[in-house]
């Protein structure tokens, strides 16, 4: 293994379950990310795809393993220090529903940037928050004259998807992931979509994780591996 | 460092939710405008009670209870139940330590007001609030057996002018069937408001008022009659319904309510305005505090209402404290969300209960004043208001702990997994 650089990812040995006496959901003995590495998992529904993401992020406590975001130890670090990791140097796309149906296109971009300076102070290479917000939209193919003032639920749920994308990459995180993001997309918009965000995740150098029940969309990836060859717990369970 | 735009966060949160959030404000701003109106009308209530009479020692009457003695002779409340004698009100007179004592008869009406007949020391000792003397807006005191003097709130609402005439009525309603019309008063003065019973009264001299009883008409002046004339004539009336009496000093008050108390020819009572006025209160207390509990529980009511509408929108707003978790917020970020936003809710209703309030007393005051004798002594709201509206609020952040609780263990346990 080469010590070159912090791996976007690293797990080894991790089981996690979501009460102490069900049975795991996961139970993974060795998984990586490398940086700016574009990984495809694939996973059917209930085989624990959102489970792992949540673990990588730091939002579900883990008892036992080893796992590593960004060099943050997820599974013994305190909450806070997880919650500030994510909150500095993650970007999650979810399946949809992904915008704060209160706050118009750019403010829901911008929001990162809300909760940690250091996004704040990564946008200023763009000209700060809102320029880049800007920037992001236009490179997804929103127009931010039309897009920035516009309700969130006014949008269909490509532009949504979008709209989560940039605020995925506002503020340069290491690590995007994306939890089915396509799922609600027909395959034309799909395809635009994942060529858009991994050009996106390329020019910022952020390495992403893209789960999905569809394996049609490996070949887009750097890397695709399918969850059961690396979960134990998750074989012979599907929804 | 990981911030959370909480007040931005909870503001946007509670305008998108704009109909829901105008209603739940309204329910607070609602029961926040009851309980203030009570208690501002309470308070006025209570003040112009205290400040009905002041610098009297002692109010002998009939027999009764000291209460309906102070609310027939004082608040012009109820009838007298007896009458008292002549003899009785010179003899209490003549007492030593005496220095003023001032006669009223009542059982008349002019259109619905109190007629009151006395003389003019009166106008010299009658005192409110604090040691405040009746002043005359128009004109002067009664002259003849046939003249008159009328408070604000009479000359207001029938428009009399001094100089005028006005024809008392037997009995106290505001419609009376035997009209003493063949005896017209000419109004010599009218008093300045003074937010007491006396603005509502009509005041004439008592030989005036057994003249009308007698039939005599206002030819012939009594003022001057000597007491040779038959018994019903002259100048000094058979009884009267009570007296207010001044003494020289107040210590005096109790040794002569005690004699009066125990007067041997005629059942007397000697009441202490001022005792009488709290006991008084304490009556009245047990329903005022009933009105303020009952306020009360409707702010009560108002702040469950936040708590509903919060705790039914949670369910479809666990995508949004994913979203919210996803994004760096902490578990606690989402408790301090939920609070604010019921703090937020509670703290516009209040804001507008408040508003409301004052705006109604504006419009209002004015017709407590004249229908009630009930003085809105402020009109600005001030500390006592900021108070209500900072535990009405900190009340709704507390009932907020609630379902925050519930979004906050949510958001452990959802994680970033939406399950809907």
């Amino acid at each position: 293994m080469t010590q070159s650089a912090t791996p976007a990812v690293l797990i080894e040995d991790l089981r996690f379950a979501y009460a102490r006496k069900s049975p795991p959901v996961l139970d993974i003995a060795q998984f990586r990310v490398d940086p700016g590495e574009r990984v495809f998992l694939r996973g059917a529904s209930g085989s624990g795809k959102s489970t792992l993401l949540g673990v990588i992020a730091g939002i579900l406590d883990v008892s036992h393993g080893r796992i590593e975001a960004l060099g943050t130890d997820m599974a013994h670090a305190d909450a806070a220090t997880r919650d500030q990791t994510r909150a500095e140097r993650l970007g999650v796309i979810f399946q949809m529903f992904n915008l704060l149906p209160y706050l118009p296109v750019g403010e829901n971009v911008m929001l990162p940037c809300r909760f940690s300076a250091g996004r704040a102070r990564a946008t200023k290479v763009n000209g700060g928050p809102a320029a880049d917000a800007r920037r992001l939209l236009s490179r997804l193919e929103l127009d931010p004259a039309e897009y920035w003032n516009a309700a969130s639920r006014s949008l269909s749920v490509g532009q949504q998807q979008r709209v989560a994308a940039a605020r995925a990459l506002i503020g340069q995180p290491s690590l995007i992931l994306a939890d089915e993001p396509t799922s609600a997309l027909d395959t034309d918009r799909r395809d635009r979509f994942i060529a858009l965000l991994l050009e996106e995740c390329a020019s910022s150098g952020a390495a992403l994780l893209f789960v999905s029940h569809d394996g049609g969309l490996a070949p887009h990836f750097d890397r695709a591996l399918d969850l059961s060859e690396i979960n134990r717990a998750g074989t012979g369970e599907t929804a | 460092m990981s911030r959370f735009p909480l007040p931005r966060l909870a503001l946007r949160s509670v305008l998108n939710r704009r109909a829901t959030a105008l209603l739940t404000a309204l329910t607070v701003a609602i029961s926040v405008t009851l309980f203030l109106g009570v208690e501002k009308v309470r308070h006025g209530a209570r003040a112009s009670f205290e400040n009905t009479i002041s610098g009297t020692d002692l109010i002998v009457g009939a027999r009764s209870s000291p209460i309906n003695l102070l609310l027939y002779s004082i608040f012009h409340i109820g009838d007298p139940t007896n009458a008292i004698s002549w003899q009785s009100y010179e003899a209490v007179s003549g007492a030593p330590s005496v220095a003023w004592t001032v006669p009223i008869s009542l059982g008349d009406s002019h259109r619905g007001f109190r007629v009151v007949g006395t003389d003019n020391r009166f106008f010299e000792h009658y005192k409110y609030a604090n040691r405040r003397d009746l002043e005359f807006e128009n004109g002067g005191p009664l002259e003849d057996t046939f003249s008159a003097v009328i408070g604000a709130r009479v000359a207001d609402e029938l428009g009399y002018e001094v100089g005028g005439e006005l024809i008392v009525a037997h009995g106290g309603g505001e419609f009376s069937f035997v009209q003493h019309d063949q005896n017209p008063f000419t109004l010599t003065g009218i008093l300045a408001p003074t937010g007491t019973p006396v603005d509502r009264s009509v005041f004439v001299r008592l030989d005036g008022l057994d003249a009308i009883h007698d039939g005599a008409g206002p030819g012939e002046d009594h003022a001057g009659d000597a007491h040779t004339e038959d018994d019903h004539a002259h100048a000094e009336p058979d009884q009267i319904t009570a007296f207010l009496v001044g003494l020289d000093h107040p210590a005096a008050a109790l040794r002569l309510q005690r004699q009066v108390n125990t007067y041997p020819d005629e059942a007397l009572q000697a009441i202490i305005p001022g005792m009488a006025l709290v006991q008084l209160w304490s009556v009245i207390g047990a329903a005022e505090t009933t009105l303020t509990l009952i306020a009360a529980f409707v702010v009560l009511t108002g702040l469950v209402s936040i708590l509903t509408a919060i705790l039914t929108s949670l369910n479809e707003r666990r995508r949004e404290m994913a979203i919210l978790r996803a994004l760096g917020a902490r578990p606690h970020h989402i408790f301090a969300l939920l609070v604010s936003e019921a703090a937020l809710l509670a703290l516009a209703g209040a804001v507008l209960g408040t508003a409301l309030t004052y705006g109604l007393l504006a419009v209002l005051a004015p017709v407590l004043e004249a229908r009630y004798a009930i003085l809105i002594a402020q009109l600005w709201p001030g500390l006592y208001d900021l108070a209500i509206v900072a535990a009405v609020t900190g009340a709704a952040a507390l009932l907020g702990a609630f379902p925050a609780w519930r979004a906050y263990r949510n958001s452990l346990a959802d994680g970033m997994t939406i399950r809907v």
